[in-house]
């Protein structure tokens, strides 16, 4: 069971989180304006990497707080310090 | 009996007796089952699961392959090994034939489990583990320590000597420096699992007087140093399943450890140094013993010290195959197969690290050709190193200086060795040649798994099942992979291991489950009402943790007759639900308007201090993912209330939306869930209900109207009175402090107590609400339904830009006249309860249903009986039900196909009168 550094609460075990996906993708500016295809990358595509991975987690048995944090798909490591998500 | 006088650590002064397939044995404190069987010269009457041969015990700990049994008293437990349970008064066990069985009574002992957090976790108490836990002791680390065996000292026998005394006097010593220095050391304690960032599961065996029968020690580590030793490869030849077949070392161990002699007429078979050693120990114990040597050169000491006992050495020499009935007579040696009679045959074809615990955590094991084993790959995992024996370095000088370091103690140097001969098997019939003896499984199987075209270990693994067993194939494994290097002729480094996976042995699930069984499996969440229901003989149904009063039952009343009565009343006077366990969400912070806006399909920024409106929540796929009413308690502050099932996702939805996406609006969320408590109370008398026991409100239609609520005080203490229904009646919803709730709850039921208040429960308020078509998120929706399939298009904003689902109702899908909408079903005979989940099959003709797959118009998703229409209805989901109103469809239900007309889903007071009262 990994250590998730929460930037709140310091190393913590892995079932204290949870994942929340890609980090990165922001809520479009006017979802009106988009195109269905736009629309539905939106909500339903994400990338798949192999290797270093933006992510957003939250510490859901904790503090409760979001962040984004890079992991390295192959391996699990966490690459960066997690940084409170803004 | 073959217990040999000034040998072993067993307690002679003591006697244990324990009953083996019937027969009592007595042994001594500190003996195993396997001990006090061969010091009576027997063996568990054991069978192999395939083809029912007899099988002894092979080894003297975890690796045994053999020696299986199921434990009867204290409690029965399947599948040990009679090398691994200590043997305690009163013990009772049996022979397995194949497999075990579990208890049929319950398991009163307790399980537990511990934490720590340290520096330095050591895995193994042989002389690398102690030394290396020392060493960092000393460096003023926070060790912990663990081991498998009763006591430390691994495979020292005591024969060694170690900074210049005897090695258990070593031993002792460590063992106390590393009590003074404050080391947690648990004996008894199997490191079975290694996990990311030196997370390490470990069991320790408390014994049954023990007011824990066994822990589960959960270790965070700095750095884990692995030296958990090595075990002692066999080889194979015809016939080696044959009892009195045994490794070299575990002869050793069982005279050392319980000055038990294994037999009297051995025979050494070995490719390797160490087994001299044993003959030479078992030769001065008093057994007759003749080495034979696979090498052509024997290694000169070790040689000399065995002729000097008298013991013939013979090399180039191999054990073909072995004769006997259910024991051991003799091994057949040599291409003539020369019958050299013996009641033993010890067998040592070289050693292979333990290295389990660095696989688990994503090591990699190298062949090394200097040892012929599989050893760590260098670098080993992030803070994991292994020491001595499980590193592959095995002279006993070597593995103090490895483990110790500068800090190390010395021993003797090593005697030059002889290169350690690999030898898979010898020459014989493959059909008789077993690799894995716990599974029956030869050589031949072998073949035909490489026949078949497999030459993956992993798929060799699962064709022949070698390896499976419940040793896991300590002693198979590596066999398997030779022979299949052999078999597909490749050298062995080409072939690869298969993965080490965790439990390194097996492990109860009670002991995993610990003492979360039973009421501490999950928290059950009560309302401060529990005891009252329980005093009302409600009946409870769990949603989520909660358990919610289902339903009242009077005597002799069935759930039906009960629900039917509750909703009568509540129809025709007055009813009171607890309905403390809804979502609360305080929602505070001048942009909370803009926050709800966003969230909720409907506008919530233009609900006016004092009112109260029903919104729905949807997700960016415009899916419904809760309902709930919101309060308007301020111009900066909301209260907002979720399914009781959805409350922490609601809260955690809205912080993520909060957090990730708009961190600038000033808004802060609470759940204040537990701190209020709600009662309602619904039906045409409701109102002189709250009158009676509120005089200071004001409650008819004209001061207090539907979905307005106000503020009061009962005897000084606040509440909260909302005009809000779930059933289409009159109704009030009542919120107080949770301290408070039982009394006014009293208060409430006494002021009804004139029009026969009657209480009612979630099954009631389910048919209620049914009747009006109020939806139940997760009930009648599954994540694929929009607000506009419930028919509630009118709670969708058209007015507000955006809010969270809004783009997905322009997709053409969303338009798509199929998609499944929420109607109401009602059975055309009057009498059929459709069960909840029928499918709905499109077909109209009489009696038979049409070939599969049959065309699926839907489900039933919610079904009750209804008092007010004195029939049973449901809601149900139909493709294209909204058109469809007026026609009747067919629900399979049992081998009855019935029929069912769709309607709208507000069954009762269509018009909405009854709400006012």
């Amino acid at each position: 069971m990994q250590l998730i550094a929460c930037p709140w609460c310091g190393p913590r075990e892995e079932t204290e989180f949870s994942f929340g996906g890609q980090a990165g993708v922001a809520y479009p500016e006017h979802p009106a304006s988009l195109t269905d295809e736009q629309w539905a990358h939106f909500v339903f595509f994400r990338d798949n990497p192999k290797g270093p991975a933006a992510e957003r987690w939250v510490h859901a048995a904790g503090c409760r707080r979001w962040f984004t944090a890079v992991r390295d798909t192959r391996t699990h490591r966490f690459l960066t310090t997690p940084e409170l998500t803004s | 009996m073959s217990r040999v006088a000034g040998y072993g650590r067993v307690d002679r002064r003591g006697t244990v007796t324990i009953t083996v397939d019937g027969t009592p044995y007595t042994g001594h404190p500190g003996d195993t089952v396997a001990s006090v069987l061969l010091a009576h010269d027997a063996r568990p009457q054991t069978t192999s699961v395939k083809y029912g041969r007899p099988r002894g015990i092979t080894s003297s700990w975890t690796e045994d392959p053999t020696g299986l049994i199921q434990v009867e008293e204290p409690f029965p437990e399947p599948m040990l090994l009679a090398a691994t349970v200590e043997a305690t008064d009163g013990l009772v066990v049996r022979g397995v034939n194949g497999q075990g069985r579990l208890a049929e009574v319950p398991d009163t002992a307790r399980y537990d489990r511990r934490h720590h957090h340290c520096d330095v976790l050591v895995v193994g108490a042989g002389p690398a583990g102690l030394v290396a836990a020392r060493t960092a002791a000393r460096a003023g680390q926070d060790v912990v320590l663990v081991d498998d065996r009763p006591v430390a000292g691994g495979t020292l026998t005591g024969t060694e000597t170690i900074d210049g005394a005897p090695s258990l006097a070593f031993v002792d010593e460590v063992v106390a420096e590393l009590a003074a220095l404050g080391v947690t050391h648990l004996q008894r304690t199997t490191a079975f699992g290694h996990y990311d960032d030196g997370f390490v599961l470990a069991l320790e065996r408390r014994g049954e007087t023990a007011r824990t029968r066994q822990r589960v020690h959960r270790i965070r580590a700095g750095r884990v140093v692995v030296a958990a030793g090595a075990i002692e490869r066999p080889v194979v030849f015809e016939d080696n399943d044959r009892p009195g077949v045994m490794l070299a070392s575990a002869a050793r161990d069982l005279l050392h450890r319980h000055g038990v002699l294994a037999g009297r007429e051995v025979v050494v078979f070995t490719t390797d140094d160490a087994a001299y050693a044993a003959a030479a120990d078992l030769a001065d114990a008093g057994a007759t013993v003749r080495v034979l040597d696979a090498r052509e050169r024997a290694p000169q000491g070790r040689r000399q010290r065995c002729e000097e006992r008298g013991i013939p050495v013979e090399t180039g020499t191999l054990v073909h195959g072995t004769r006997g009935g259910e024991r051991l007579t003799a091994a057949l040696v040599g291409p003539e197969r020369r019958e050299v009679p013996c009641d033993l045959l010890l067998v040592s074809g070289g050693w292979n690290p333990t290295a389990h615990l660095v696989s688990h955590v994503g090591g990699t094991l190298v062949h090394d050709p200097a040892i012929g084993a599989f050893r760590p790959a260098t670098p080993t995992p992030d803070g994991v190193t292994a020491v001595g024996a499980a590193n592959g370095t095995f002279a006993l000088a070597d593995v103090l200086r490895e483990a110790g370091g500068t800090d190390a103690p010395v021993a003797e140097p090593p005697e030059w060795p002889e290169p350690t001969l690999v030898l898979w098997r010898t020459a014989g019939d493959p059909t008789r040649q077993f690799v894995d003896v716990a599974r029956d499984a030869t050589v031949a199987d072998m073949e035909r798994a490489v026949g078949a075209g497999m030459t993956h270990p992993e798929h060799v693994k699962r064709y022949t099942t070698i390896g499976t067993a419940h040793d896991q194939g300590k002693t198979s494994g590596i066999l398997a992979l030779g022979i299949l290097a052999e078999l597909t002729g490749r050298p062995i480094q080409e072939v690869g291991t298969t993965t080490f996976r965790p439990p390194y042995t097996p492990v109860a699930f009670a002991a995993l489950a610990g003492r979360e069984r039973g009421d501490l499996f999950d928290p059950v969440r009560t309302t401060p009402l529990q005891a009252w229901h329980v005093a009302a003989g409600a009946e409870f149904e769990d949603v989520g943790q909660w358990k919610r009063a289902r339903h009242y039952p009077h005597a002799g009343e069935d759930m039906t007759a009960a629900v039917l009565r509750e909703c009568a009343a509540v129809r025709t006077s007055v009813g009171i639900m607890d309905a403390s366990t809804l979502g609360k969400i305080d929602v505070r912070g001048p942009d909370a308007p803009v926050l709800l806006d966003r969230l909720y399909t409907n506008m919530m920024s233009s609900l006016k201090v004092g009112r109260v409106r029903y919104g729905v929540m949807c997700g960016n796929d415009g899916m419904v993912v809760d309902d709930g009413t919101v309060l308007r308690l301020a111009e900066d502050r909301y209260l907002v209330t979720t399914t009781t099932g959805n409350a922490t996702h609601v809260l955690d939805g809205m912080e993520e939306w909060l957090q990730t996406e708009w961190p600038d609006l000033r808004v802060r969320l609470t759940s204040v869930t537990e701190q209020w408590s709600i009662a309602a109370v619904a039906g045409p008398r409701s109102r002189d209900v709250i009158g009676a026991v509120f005089p200071d409100v004001d409650a008819s239609n004209d001061a207090f109207g539907f979905m307005t609520w106000q503020d009061t005080t009962l005897d000084g203490v606040p509440v909260r009175l909302a005009r809000i229904s779930f059933s289409g009646e009159l109704a009030f919803e009542v919120t107080v402090s949770s301290w408070y709730y039982p009394a006014v709850w009293e208060r409430l039921l006494e002021a009804g107590q004139e029009y026969g208040i009657t209480p009612y429960g979630t099954e009631t308020m389910h048919v209620l609400r049914a009747e009006k078509g109020y939806p139940i998120i997760g009930q009648d929706t599954d994540g694929t339904v929009s607000p506009h399939d419930l028919g509630m298009s009118w709670a969708v904003s058209k007015k507000k830009d955006d809010f969270v689902g809004k783009r997905s109702y322009a997709r053409p899908e969303n338009r798509n006249p199929l998609r499944k909408q929420l109607v109401s079903l009602l059975p055309t005979d009057a009498a059929t309860k459709l069960p909840e989940g029928s499918q709905i099959v499109d077909f109209c003709a009489d009696g038979v249903l049409p070939p599969a797959p049959v065309p699926m118009l839907g489900h039933v998703t919610s079904s009750y009986h209804s008092a007010a229409l004195a029939r049973p209805f449901a809601l149900a989901l139909v493709k294209g039900g909204r058109e469809r109103l007026g026609e009747v469809v067919h629900v399979p239900v049992g081998d009855e196909l019935v029929a069912a007309r769709i309607g709208e889903t507000v069954l009762v007071d269509p018009e909405g009168a009854r709400r006012d009262g």
